[in-house]
């Protein structure tokens, strides 16, 4: 994560101020709010804005390749990203995440359930209005 | 689309979101305020296999048992209050499961007073041959391999069938309407396309009336179970009410619960529903529709209120899926709790220790996979990259294996139980005994050419 902030310069107050203006870094969790499940061997992740006009933020900087990168070593499949702006919510497909899955895993986590909350851990660089 | 006065509102309450779910809510629903039908969902990937397994000891047998003495309690109410039921509690032998509900509707005085629906035609596991010898390959859908491979130890075969069976059976006045392998959504649906004689190819209304049948298939996870937004202020889980469908002939609806229950019902938490167990959003394939689940839209309608509308859908496919159980090994899984100080460090040290053990024994195993609990079970590298490990409390050690060898698996579960006094110390938790080996039956998911597949609709008059 730290190799996207060229150009950032980290303050002290933990806002950072680079070429795109001024930036506060959040966690996924005070933006959205997340639902996962199974299907086989995938877990699929729901993330859902907590307000509308936090959408096109999840839309711009939560993307599959960074969610993949999130998933480093959790994860043996790659990740797909769906849209859904009627509902301000993506669908992450997260393949390989589940040791099989159902009956097979060893996992506590066999069905997945609780990718949602791992990936409310994802910290963002967001713009702070002037 | 507020639907125009005078136009008929079918209630569809959703009673069991799996077998296993809260006992106390399908009589909550039936009697907590006014529903035409109710909907109860029994079947899991796994279950099916485990019910042939039932089935092939006792004839008798193979369907969701739990389903009896629910019957037993509600029957005389469903009776008075004129609901009707759609469950596909039948596993992988409806009939026997109408034989003991109606046996049970006999002894209840019901005489004459329910007709009991059967759904057949899912179970594929007697034609298997004949389709893998006429050239249906029944490919794993996610690894593509042939079924041949595997096809000595396939323990069930299930194509899912949709609504229009069941609906059928609503039609020929089914009071109870018991299936195998139906779909989740298709119980939901059922009753609306029955109710509003939405046709075959009315594709916007067939989907509408699957997403109505998703949103409630996993019971209060759209009432407040589960629910992650402001999960902390949800009132009154305990008496959680279980969700409502309140649908109309225009494919509208809106969910609700019954008044003085307790969970919530909002945009915020439905959304979570919606997005639950989710593929492309675009093409949420069932057998009777495509739904498009990018043309939903949600509004608040009142407290504990939601109008869903404007759902699109497509033509179905020509294909059913075929939910497929196999043997495929044995697993188990042993675990021990470390105390403080260095809880993590002596559970880590521990699980090497095991694993040099198992190694020195030369036991084989397809996966081993730690897991500390309290450190990294759920979230893995995110949570321990960010927690102070030296000072947790305890951390539970966590080992599962995996082999085709039951022998290997057996060994390993005696070698959980020595570390206490022959490992790091600060160590309990090993109430439970030992670990015992567990047979894995895995699922094999694939295709088949829809008109390969004949459903059949009985009915049984008590």
């Amino acid at each position: 994560m730290r190799g996207d902030r060229g150009g950032v310069r980290r303050r002290k107050d933990g806002r950072t101020e680079g070429r795109k203006g001024r930036s506060r870094r959040v966690r996924l969790v005070e933006l959205a709010h997340a639902r996962s499940g199974d299907k086989g061997d995938t877990a699929n992740v729901g993330l859902i804005a907590l307000k509308p006009e936090y959408y096109p933020i999840l839309v711009e900087q939560v993307t599959a390749a960074r969610v993949a990168r999130h998933f480093q070593g959790m994860i043996t499949g790659p990740v797909e990203r769906y849209e859904l702006p009627n509902l301000h919510a993506l669908n992450f497909l997260l393949h390989g995440a589940l040791d099989g899955g159902g009956t097979m895993s060893l996992k506590t986590d066999a069905q997945g359930k609780v990718f949602s909350t791992a990936l409310l851990r994802l910290e963002l660089d967001i713009a702070v209005p002037r | 689309m507020t639907p125009r006065r005078g136009q008929p509102t079918v209630r569809i309450a959703a009673g069991q979101g799996f077998w296993g779910d809260w006992l106390e809510a399908p009589y909550r629903q039936v009697t907590g305020g006014p529903i035409d039908y109710l909907m109860m969902d029994y079947l899991a990937e796994v279950t099916m296999s485990i019910l042939q397994k039932q089935k092939s000891r006792d004839p008798t047998l193979g369907y969701a048992t739990d389903f009896l003495p629910l019957t037993e309690r509600l029957l005389p109410l469903l009776v008075t209050r004129r609901i009707k039921v759609t469950a596909n509690a039948g596993g992988v032998n409806p009939r026997a499961c109408a034989a003991a509900v109606a046996e049970t509707a006999r002894r209840l005085g019901l005489a004459g007073k329910v007709r009991i629906g059967v759904v057949t035609g899912d179970d594929l596991l007697g034609r298997l041959d004949g389709l893998l010898a006429r050239g249906h390959a029944l490919t794993n859908l996610d690894t593509g391999r042939p079924l041949h491979e595997v096809r000595d130890r396939v323990l069930s075969a299930n194509a899912y069938l949709g609504a229009w069976p069941v609906a059928a059976a609503l039609r020929q006045h089914a009071d109870v309407v018991i299936t195998g392998r139906v779909t989740d959504t298709g119980l939901t649906l059922a009753p609306m396309i029955h109710a509003f004689g939405w046709g075959p190819d009315a594709w916007d209304l067939l989907a509408a009336g699957t997403v109505a049948g998703h949103t409630i298939e996993c019971g209060a996870q759209c009432s407040g179970g589960n629910c992650l937004v402001d999960w902390e202020t949800i009132p009154d889980l305990a008496n959680v009410g279980y969700p409502l469908v309140e649908a109309h002939p225009d494919g509208t609806f809106e969910l609700a619960k019954h008044p003085g229950t307790g969970g919530r019902i909002t945009v915020a938490g439905v959304t979570e529903q919606l997005v639950y167990e989710m593929g492309d959003p675009t093409a949420y394939i069932t057998p009777d529709c495509v739904a498009d689940f990018t043309t939903i839209r949600l509004e608040q309608a009142g407290k504990d209120r939601v109008r869903v509308s404007g759902v699109r859908g497509r033509p179905a496919t020509d294909k059913l899926k075929v939910s497929i159980a196999y043997f495929y090994g044995y697993k188990a899984v042993g675990t021990l709790v470390y105390a403080w100080p260095d809880a993590y460090r002596k559970a880590q040290a521990a699980d090497r220790v095991l694993r040099q053990r198992l190694a020195d024994l030369g036991l084989q195993f397809e996966a081993i996979v730690t897991e500390f609990v309290g450190a990294d079970a759920t979230h893995g590298p995110l949570a321990r990259n960010s927690l102070a490990l030296d000072e947790l409390p305890e951390v539970q050690l966590r080992v599962g294996v995996r082999s085709p060898d039951k022998a290997a698996v057996e060994r390993f579960t005696r070698e959980i139980a020595p570390l206490i006094l022959n490992g790091p110390p600060s160590v309990t938790g090993f109430a439970g005994g030992r670990p015992r080996p567990e047979e894995i039956v895995a699922y094999w998911p694939a295709l088949i050419d829809k008109q390969v597949v004949e459903p059949c609709v009985e009915i049984v008059e008590v």
